[in-house]
């Protein structure tokens, strides 16, 4: 097992590797140069070379790589071009609100996307398939941003739900964490605790369509191939309880592959919330991002592109992993 | 009382857009206890529907089971569901053909044993893992302990079938059903199997319904043995009359499509022409006939009954005769 | 033996028809009886005969503007006679504009989908053709692509560009396809590189170029239709994300549908709901009709479901 994961960890470096040259090079690759870029509306000829000095640009491409790489592995990306302070602090400010977010998200997908998947395959062809096929591929298509626009116009008001930010307005809570929820419980603030999740759900369930639809439609096809697999024909012959048919047998191992939707999914997140996050001034890296792609801000683009390209790549790590303990044949391999 | 009797069973296969294709059509049969059926044929006559539609393992949309199967008196096929879990793996057990595909792949096999007799023998989870360790003793599994904490895929194909028949046996039911038991299996393995079986049956006192198309295993095993082709029973006889004289122009073909060693070295194997993807149904003559070498005109329009013959039963317009048989080179 | 056969011959000759058909004709078969496929059919042929037609089927120039003069900040006159779904903040007809879009939506969508397919063909092709070292870099870079969230690395790419413009935003969203696509065709080649009827070709004498475009490629051509046409539905979606987040065409006489409901959901929600609704409706309906045809296309190719 302990092997297993450390291969798995090593196999997932030269993919860091990679990334890193190529998030250095993209950076590289601006129009008229990254000197030129960062200066913006204010860039004149001096102006650039002298930054090019400063930023070490004069250097050779090796120099200047290896340079990157060491100031990236110690978390200096540079400062933000909007807040003028650095990067890597706005990421670890910023952060919790995602996570939070992502979070919920993904527990709304599960919670609902597995049973729905689930109870769709049993009843194959009947009115429950049909609604939820449809609704999973609509789901798809619907454009996210979109769909967080209609809460805010349609639910947001019947429901008594806030459709911006992650905070009341005059709401002063103690912030410790930045995990609002967390903080709120911390500090014994309830009612901080109940207007963080009150500012969660319409986001989390926005953010949530894409990976509902998609699981809804992995636990689908997933629970289908385990119905015609003999080894359920077996456990019906034994003449085990429905119950323990379903739970033990099918659902066992029709969720295998829906881990690693999950894993895919939660690692795509940062996608989702570039655009939930602006719809709803919901501020965490999504917003961080959607604001420096507004303003053009390249070291926080730089930041965040590798964080959300390392995240996915290690959450994908980590389901491999977790595919390793549930799935007895990967193990040993 | 027969322990088994199977009447009239017909198994159509129901899909949108098609016309229903009876894949099993009349088939009737007992089994008494103790004793060793075969159902015989090619792949596609029915065998195996024949014994999933007695296990009722069937799915039940796309197929409509008719007819009757008594399981000592009791009709399976009018129980309830929940009557019938009761019954599947306590009173009928089930092997099956491929052991890899047939075990849960991330479940080990002890849990797949001892879930069985937690279920029918309300075991205890412990006294079960004792009874699973004497059961895979039983069926010859070495060191039986350690492997009950073992994965399917860590067991080779022999020692999963010896699993998959643990399982089936663990509740001593009277009727075991197997289904084409050895065919996934080497060569020596499926001996070794063959042997296990007939040991376990006679050892028990369980009945067993030996489904194959290997006339081989027939010989070493089944008592009385049926062959199905197109999903009718074209001819039951006992073991020794079967082989000894065949009736069915099928039979026969069946018989002289095995090399034997025995044979003339002039002596040509003789396959039986076509195969079962250009069967037809019955209605209107024999499903056998545009393969059959000895096939008449009245069998392309006819179809044959069911009738006893040679103190078995036979259904054939023009059956193989005696002296036919043996210039066939057969015994 | 033909006329003792004869009273046969009618399901005979079924059976030879059955066993005859071709791949590609018994999944059309099959999809014909789909009532999925058939709506996801019917809005994508609406679609392209709309989006082909667009000049002839507008009602009026989605050009002109119109109704200038009644347009004041946070007010635009809504649906009235002439102008059925209403104009926009520069008083052009809503309407036309809209079917306009449908062109230009489907020219961003294929395009995109077009280059994903090529390059992605390309990458994956040059890596299971020659395999080795090649394979390796190659397929390691399709990693790396693949290890960016699909929308992050359309943003990265989009963003590069100081001036967005419809190519810019056709190149980004083409590059969501790219890895995938390579990885199909690659994945294709190797399983074909082994299969019979291409070891006897080798077997044969025939040159590997030859092998690669008369066996391997026809033979990958089914995933690769299908994985186009729900990219072409993501290209859609994904174009449309770009251009909410200001990295769309800012050419305001563009008519795209991304560009319309981005520009709307920012600016017109609280003055003209519609304005964004209508897009969105017609994105949805869209992207939802190629993903019914590319699901039940997948499906009626899947050899796994013939009968």
């Amino acid at each position: 097992m302990l092997r297993f994961l450390v291969r798995r960890l090593l196999q997932a470096i030269p993919t860091l590797f990679i990334l890193s040259i190529l998030v250095f090079a993209w950076l590289r690759s601006l129009p008229g140069g990254p000197a030129a870029a960062l200066l913006g509306d204010k860039a004149t000829p001096e102006k650039i070379a002298n930054l090019n000095h400063v930023l070490g640009l004069d250097q050779p491409i090796f120099v200047q790589y290896f340079g990157f790489l060491g100031r990236a592995l110690t978390g200096d990306f540079g400062n933000s071009l909007v807040s003028t302070q650095p990067v890597m602090g706005e990421i670890v400010t910023f952060l919790p609100a995602t996570i939070e977010l992502g979070m919920t998200a993904m527990i709304i997908a599960v919670i609902i996307g597995i049973p729905a998947g689930y109870l769709s395959a049993r009843y194959r062809g009947g009115a429950v398939d049909n609604v939820v096929i449809v609704l999973s591929l609509i789901g798809v298509a619907v454009p996210v941003f979109f769909l967080g626009y209609m809460m805010q116009d349609i639910l947001a008001a019947p429901l008594g739900l806030p459709s911006q930010g992650r905070q009341a307005a005059g709401l002063d809570a103690t912030a410790i964490t930045n995990f609002a929820i967390l903080d709120g419980i911390m500090t014994g603030e309830w009612d901080a605790v109940w207007d963080a999740i009150k500012h969660l759900i319409l986001p989390a369930f926005a953010l949530a369509t894409i990976p509902l639809a998609v699981i809804t439609r992995i636990t689908r096809a997933s629970v289908l191939d385990v119905l015609n697999e003999d080894f359920v024909r077996t456990a019906n012959s034994k003449g085990l309880t429905q119950q323990v048919v379903r739970t033990r047998h099918v659902l066992r191992n029709g969720l295998l592959p829906v881990v690693t939707t999950i894993g895919l999914q939660t690692g795509a997140l940062l996608g989702g919330a570039v655009l939930t996050e602006r719809v709803f001034n919901f501020r965490g890296l999504g917003f961080l991002l959607a604001e420096g792609i507004e303003r053009r801000d390249y070291p926080r683009l730089q930041a965040l592109l590798l964080f959300g390209a390392v995240v996915y790549v290690l959450v994908n790590m980590l389901v491999d992993v977790s595919y390793g303990i549930i799935d007895p044949r990967v193990r040993v391999r | 009382m027969a322990l088994l009797e199977v009447r009239d069973l017909t198994v159509n296969f129901v899909r949108r857009g098609e016309r229903p294709f009876a894949a099993v059509d009349g088939v009737s049969f007992d089994v008494e206890p103790g004793q060793t059926v075969g159902l015989v044929g090619e792949s596609g006559c029915g065998k195996s529907v024949t014994s999933l539609a007695i296990m009722r393992l069937l799915a039940r949309r796309g197929n409509k089971v008719s007819g009757s199967v008594r399981f000592e008196g009791t009709d399976l096929l009018k129980l309830s569901d929940k009557d019938m879990r009761d019954r599947r793996g306590r009173d009928l057990g089930m092997v099956f053909q491929d052991p890899l595909s047939s075990l849960n792949p991330v479940i080990p096999i002890g849990l797949q044993i001892t879930e069985v007799l937690e279920r029918h023998r309300g075991m205890s989870r412990k006294a079960a893992s004792l009874e699973a360790t004497d059961l895979l003793d039983k069926v010859g599994i070495p060191d039986p302990s350690r492997r009950l904490s073992e994965y399917p895929h860590q067991l080779s194909g022999g020692m999963r079938q010896r699993a998959l028949i643990a399982i089936a046996l663990a509740c001593r039911p009277r009727l075991l059903i197997a289904d084409e038991p050895t065919t996934a299996l080497d060569v020596t393995i499926q001996a070794q199997i063959l042997a296990l079986l007939r040991e376990l049956v006679q050892d028990t006192g369980t009945a067993l319904i030996m489904i194959t198309h290997d006339l081989g295993v027939v010989a070493g095993l089944c008592d009385e043995v049926n062959v199905l082709y197109g999903g009718k029973i074209v001819e039951r006889a006992q073991r020794h009359q079967l082989f000894g004289e065949p009736r069915h122009p099928y039979t026969h073909g069946l018989l002289a499509s095995i090399p034997r060693l025995d044979a003339g070295r002039g002596e040509k194997l003789v396959p039986i022409r076509g195969s079962v993807a250009d069967n037809i149904p019955w209605d209107g003559g024999c499903a056998f006939a545009p393969r059959c070498p000895n096939a008449l005109p009245v069998c392309r329009e006819v179809s044959p009954q069911l009738v006893p013959d040679h103190g078995g039963l036979l259904r054939c317009h023009n059956p193989v005769r005696p002296a036919v048989a043996a210039g066939g080179g057969t015994r | 033996m033909n006329t003792l056969l004869n009273k046969k011959k009618e399901p005979i000759d079924k059976l030879a028809a059955a066993s005859g058909r071709s791949l590609g004709g018994d999944a059309l078969r099959r999809m014909l009886r789909s009532p999925v496929a058939i709506t996801g059919g019917v809005i994508t042929g609406l679609f392209l005969i709309v989006a082909i037609f667009a000049p002839l089927l507008e009602p009026k120039d989605p050009d002109v503007h119109y109704l200038g003069d009644q347009i004041r900040p946070n007010f635009i006159p809504g649906a009235q006679s002439g102008f059925p779904l209403g104009v926009d903040d520069f008083g052009r007809d809503f309407l036309s504009r809209l079917i306009a879009g449908a062109q230009q939506t489907l020219i961003v969508g294929v395009l995109a989908t077009i280059v994903g397919v090529l390059i992605g063909i390309i990458i994956g092709g040059l890596a299971g053709a020659f395999g080795g070292w090649v394979d390796t870099v190659l397929m390691r870079l399709v990693d790396v692509m693949l290890s960016f969230p699909s929308l992050l690395l359309a943003i990265s790419i989009a963003a590069l560009f100081a001036k967005p413009s419809q190519w810019t935003v056709i190149l980004a969203v083409s590059m969501i396809g790219v890895p995938i696509f390579a990885r199909l065709l690659r994945g294709s080649m190797l399983t074909q590189r082994d299969a019979d009827h291409v070891l006897a070709a080798t077997s044969l004498g025939v040159k590997r170029g030859t092998i690669v475009f008369r066996h391997i490629l026809p033979n990958s051509l089914g995933p690769v239709i299908v994985q186009a046409t729900l990219t072409l539905a993501t290209s859609i979606l994904e174009a449309a994300a770009l251009s909410f987040l200001g990295l769309g065409d800012p050419d305001p006489s563009r008519a795209e549908w991304g560009l319309m409901l981005g520009k709307a959901s920012h600016q017109f929600l609280d003055v003209r709901p519609e304005l964004a609704y209508y897009p969105a409706i017609a994105i949805i309906i869209v992207a939802l009709g190629f993903t019914l045809v590319g699901e039940s296309l997948r499906e009626a190719l899947d050899p796994k479901n013939r009968r």
